[in-house]
């Protein structure tokens, strides 16, 4: 069994529970993920299975040659680690059924991008008053070291900069269903990245033990 | 096409029947309320003041006059399994989409004309 799969997050809704409780999702279609390239400790140096996901068009001529045993022009290649690759078959296709109902998972993707942005978005500082005599320090990030000593500021301080299109993680969500026609998965609560954004979704780590 | 498939998902999951009502309409919404193990049939019944469209999360507010002259509104979610079924007892004629204005209002003025048709 293949431990993570890539996907594209297609939005958000929200369903009902056997008891009425409405749960909010986002729909995540993963696969179909073909297995690419079989990577064994033998040949390698360690055992992963390389995935590949959506079509591409415009491929130079290594990468269409890298694609050709795997049957696919696939876009986005990844691997996944797994310990048994003696399942796994060159040109083998994958679907959204190795997850199953209520599995936790991690999901992985390209945060939004935000820009240039303060300290108040960026860090989360409080900024200074908005009244009593104050100008320009409504979001003002503050002091940022002290004077002679050091003479310099640290290096690592929080301060403006560019936000989001960083890779984020998002823990242990559950599934809550898994549309195996269409390809989908139901993923409670929200996916990092814009709507058809690239998301890999892979067994919870830390899953907790029921 | 992506916003076709999330509305097709959303589109299981809709009310194979609702009656037709909109603001000014008294309804009385049969809902299951669950109390601990046991689960009951609650009726609400008063005006729409409003209802707001949004695909599986399409939901109205109902207003009631409880006791003592109390204001009591309710909102709920037009497609969840836990409303039984919706009655209409009462069409009412309103020149608005959004009956806020109730909320200010008392008595008599607060009545709604009704709408023969």
């Amino acid at each position: 069994m293949i431990d993570g799969m890539l996907g594209r997050k297609l939005g958000m809704t929200q369903i009902f529970d056997e008891t009425g409780v409405v749960h909010p999702v986002t729909v995540v279609e993963t696969g179909p993920c073909v297995v690419t390239q079989v990577k064994t400790p033998d040949k390698d140096g360690y055992s992963a299975v390389q995935l590949g996901f959506g079509l591409d068009k415009r491929l130079n001529q290594p990468e269409r040659g890298h694609r050709q045993a795997s049957g696919f022009m696939s876009r986005t290649l990844r691997e996944v680690r797994t310990d048994d690759v003696a399942e796994f078959t060159v040109g083998q296709v994958l679907k959204a059924d190795v997850f199953a109902d209520g599995e936790e998972v991690d999901v992985s993707g390209t945060s939004k991008g935000k820009g240039f942005q303060g300290g108040v978005k960026r860090h989360g500082f409080a900024g200074g008053p908005k009244t009593h005599g104050q100008s320009d320090r409504l979001r003002a990030p503050g002091s940022i070291g002290s004077s002679a000593t050091p003479g310099r500021v640290f290096k690592g301080l929080r301060m403006a900069g560019h936000m989001g299109s960083e890779r984020v993680t998002v823990q242990n969500l559950r599934i809550l269903r898994v549309d195996v026609e269409r390809n989908l998965l139901l993923i409670e609560g929200s996916v990092p990245g814009p709507n058809k954004g690239l998301v890999m979704v892979r067994r919870a780590v830390k899953a907790k033990k029921r | 096409m992506v916003a076709q498939l999330i509305r097709s998902i959303e589109a299981e999951q809709f009310k194979a029947e609702v009656p037709t009502f909109g603001p000014g309409d008294t309804v009385r919404v049969h809902a299951r309320v669950v109390e601990g193990t046991r689960e009951r049939v609650q009726v609400f019944e008063g005006v729409v003041i409003r209802r707001r469209d949004g695909g599986i999360n399409e939901n109205f507010t109902v207003r009631r006059i409880a006791s003592h002259g109390i204001g009591v509104e309710r909102t709920f979610l037009l497609h969840s399994p836990r409303i039984d079924r919706i009655e209409v007892p009462r069409r009412g004629r309103v020149r608005r989409a959004r009956l806020y204005y109730l909320r200010g209002l008392t008595g008599r003025a607060a009545r709604i004309k009704e709408r023969r048709t």
